[in-house]
């Protein structure tokens, strides 16, 4: 009977620790959008390829086509990081009105710093470290004004991955991306510059299994300077100093580690004894993924089968 | 000397088997120098390396290809066919021979002749290699080359990284095989006499 009273007591408990635990992740999951009823004045337009507005003049409804540039995926500015952001926060009130005055095309667009400037909420993100990072990188070296943070990170798109994805191979995708929406795209390639961006596919033929390691490295791996203090590296350097030999990557000191592994990495060695346990889930590099105990393992045995041969031609050749 | 001489390795086995080792060399120190590869210290340069080792693995691949249909078509399998019966026991005679015969000067248990090529130990692990390990190694091989045929994952691990793990042990295995092979060669009648065998092949 006692112990039944307390198994129904720790069912209770349990119950309840449940219920209780359920609710907070509730809490924490769902997120309340504060501007979406205000942002839908914009999204109904740029959220879609047509748009539909009444000209006064005429006294009618026209529909036309929305410039595709400025369309914003309402899902992406949604999960994006600013996603409970008013597009006020950073435009201005007189785009309610429609046609926008044409004064406000002139008018400065916040950048990241802006706002992130000495932002501390998020400290260990070290945007100050970034920005002198970028500023001495070739994009901005060569072009410090047309290129912003914002080329790389889209204002309403932007979601933060190498830090909070658990997949690595979708960070790497995110990831290329950014670098591909130029380096593979004329059109916004040439925001910049008047040539044509050369084709990556040729630029790297000399580098082997290309697609598996489109999949698998990220383009700044190689690009751009690795930075202890900092997780994402942000100076892309001049060509010549890209990454080309193959033992970077692949040998059991492998850039990767101090790069696309470096959130995962806490140890070199786990338990199992793989050199460079972080990269073992995810890929297998040759070179990189070692196993001590194999190494270990294979060396003995290789010695043994040595030694042994010793003995025996020796024995053998004392006898003859 | 007494013995006639005996015709046991025909002109497409000493083509295949001198192709075969020479092969099996170029991929061991290739294979050794990516499985290592450093930083600083490299046997041969990666890129190399690696074009190496894949240009020697597809060759040694239609070699290996080639000696299963020869041997298949040729009496050189009946060498390669294992009587269970007594097996057992035969392999510890032989294994007796090479701990202790040899060394009071016995006669080998299993002379050489034109209806024996190979001693037991020699059958047992010419067929395991040549079957079993060769096979596989070429398998993981070509999984490699074309590594969008592994499994994405394995309980939490990448497939390609059991592929090659797979592909590494067989490796190391085989050159061991390689290392006590060369060794037991020099059984003949004299050190050399089984390595010129397989340049003339007579025996
Ligand atoms: C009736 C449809 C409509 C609505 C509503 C609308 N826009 Fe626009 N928006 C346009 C069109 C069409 C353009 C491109 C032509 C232009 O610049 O006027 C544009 C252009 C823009 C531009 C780019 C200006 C430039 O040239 O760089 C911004 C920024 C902008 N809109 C912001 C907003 C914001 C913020 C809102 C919500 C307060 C909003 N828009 C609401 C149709 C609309
Ligand atoms: C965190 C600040 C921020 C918020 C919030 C924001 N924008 Fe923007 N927006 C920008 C910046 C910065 C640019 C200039 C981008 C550039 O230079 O590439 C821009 C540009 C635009 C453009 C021009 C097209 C383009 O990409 O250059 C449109 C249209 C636009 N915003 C609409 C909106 C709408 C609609 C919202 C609300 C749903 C919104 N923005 C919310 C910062 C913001
Ligand atoms: C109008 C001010 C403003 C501008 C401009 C702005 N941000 Fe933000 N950003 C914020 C605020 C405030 C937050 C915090 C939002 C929250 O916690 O929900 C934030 C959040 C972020 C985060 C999420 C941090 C995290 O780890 O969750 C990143 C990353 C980010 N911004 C990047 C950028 C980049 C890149 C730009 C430039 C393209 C930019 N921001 C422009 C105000 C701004
Ligand atoms: C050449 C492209 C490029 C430019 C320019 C660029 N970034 Fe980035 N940035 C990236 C990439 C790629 C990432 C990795 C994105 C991810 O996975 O979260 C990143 C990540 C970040 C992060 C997240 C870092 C973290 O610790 O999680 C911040 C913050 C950031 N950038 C801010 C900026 C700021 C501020 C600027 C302008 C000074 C800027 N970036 C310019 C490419 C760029
Ligand atoms: C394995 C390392 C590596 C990776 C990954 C890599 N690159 Fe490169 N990249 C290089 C090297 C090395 C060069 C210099 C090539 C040369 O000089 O022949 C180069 C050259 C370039 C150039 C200059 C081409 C020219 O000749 O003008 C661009 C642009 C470039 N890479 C962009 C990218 C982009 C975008 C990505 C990601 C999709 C990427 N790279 C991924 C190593 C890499
Ligand atoms: C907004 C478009 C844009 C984005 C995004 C972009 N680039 Fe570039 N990149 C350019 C342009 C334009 C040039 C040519 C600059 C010049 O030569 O004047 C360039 C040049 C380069 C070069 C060659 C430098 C040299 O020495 O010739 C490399 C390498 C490079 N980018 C890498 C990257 C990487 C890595 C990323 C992603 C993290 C990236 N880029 C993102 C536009 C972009
Ligand atoms: C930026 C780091 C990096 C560099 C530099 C690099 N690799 Fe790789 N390599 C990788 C990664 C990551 C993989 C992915 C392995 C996987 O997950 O399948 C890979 C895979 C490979 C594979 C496929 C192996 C397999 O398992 O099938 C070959 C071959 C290869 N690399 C050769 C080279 C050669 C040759 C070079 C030099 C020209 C080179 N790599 C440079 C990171 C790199
Ligand atoms: C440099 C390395 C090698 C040397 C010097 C060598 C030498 C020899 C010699 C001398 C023989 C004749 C053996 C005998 O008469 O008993 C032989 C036979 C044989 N070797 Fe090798 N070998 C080498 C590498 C290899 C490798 C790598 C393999 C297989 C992976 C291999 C497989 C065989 C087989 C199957 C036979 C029997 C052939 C037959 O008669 O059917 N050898 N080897």
């Amino acid at each position: 009977m006692i112990a039944n009273k307390y198994l129904l007591l720790i069912s209770f408990l349990v119950c309840s620790y449940g219920i209780v635990a359920y609710a907070q992740d509730e809490g924490e999951e769902e997120r309340v959008y504060d501007y979406a009823g205000e942002n839908h004045q914009c999204i109904k337009c740029h959220g879609h390829k047509t748009f539909h507005y009444y000209n006064e003049n005429l006294d009618r409804e026209f529909r036309d086509r929305m410039n595709p540039y400025f369309i914003i995926d309402s899902v992406e500015y949604y999960s994006s990081n600013h996603w409970n952001f008013s597009c006020f926060d950073c435009h201005s009130y007189d785009y309610s009105n429609f046609p926008h005055p044409a004064e406000l095309r002139l008018e400065p667009k916040p950048g990241c710093l802006d706002c992130h400037g000495g932002d501390d909420t998020y400290e260990d993100r070290s945007w100050e470290r970034i920005d002198e990072e970028f500023q001495k990188s070739v994009h901005s070296t060569k072009h410090s004004e047309d290129f912003t943070c914002s080329m790389c990170h889209n204002p309403h798109s932007y979601k933060i991955n190498a830090r909070t994805n658990d997949n690595i191979k979708q960070t790497i995708q995110y990831d290329n991306g950014i670098c591909l929406s130029c380096h593979a795209d004329i059109n916004k390639y040439q925001l910049i510059v008047d040539f044509v961006n050369p084709n990556v596919l040729e630029t790297h033929a000399w580098l082997p299994n290309q697609a598996l390691h489109w999949q698998n490295v990220r383009c700044i791996e190689c690009h751009a300077e690795i930075k202890e203090d900092m997780l994402i590296a942000h100076n892309i350097q001049p060509k010549e100093k890209a990454v080309k030999r193959c033992v970077e990557c692949h040998s059991e000191n492998s850039i990767l580690l101090a790069s696309l592994y470096k959130y995962q990495v806490k140890e070199n060695r786990n338990k199992l004894g793989f050199f460079n346990a972080a990269i073992l889930n995810n890929s297998y590099i040759i070179g990189a993924n070692r196993n001590y105990y194999l190494n270990l393992i294979s060396l003995v045995i290789f010695g043994m089968v040595v030694i042994v041969i010793g003995i025996h031609a020796t024995i053998r050749f004392i006898r003859k | 000397m007494s013995e006639e001489k005996l015709y046991l390795y025909p002109l497409w086995l000493r083509i295949w088997h001198w192709t075969n080792a020479f092969l099996f060399l170029v991929l061991i120190f290739t294979g050794l120098s990516l499985q290592y590869a450093g930083i600083e210290s490299t046997l041969i340069r990666f890129d190399i390396a690696v074009s190496l080792h894949n240009i020697a693995g597809i060759i040694l691949t239609i070699s290996f290809v080639f000696f299963v249909f020869a041997n298949r078509f040729t009496s050189n399998s009946n060498y390669y066919r294992i009587k269970r019966k007594g097996f057992i026991k035969r392999l510890l005679k032989q294994f007796r021979y090479y701990t202790y015969g040899v060394f009071i000067h016995e006669p080998t248990p299993f002379p050489v002749s034109q209806k024996r090529k190979f001693n037991p130990l020699q059958k047992l692990s010419y067929v395991m290699v040549m079957y079993l390990m060769m096979p596989v190694i070429i398998i993981t091989g070509f999984a490699l080359l074309f590594p969008e045929v592994n499994l994405e994952n394995v309980f939490g691990i990448a497939g390609i990284y059991l592929t090659d793990l797979l592909h590494i042990v067989t490796g190391f295995v085989l050159s061991v095989f390689m290392i006590v092979h060369i060794y037991f060669c020099t059984f003949g009648k004299t050190v050399w006499s089984n390595f010129k065998s397989m340049f003339t092949g007579w025996h």
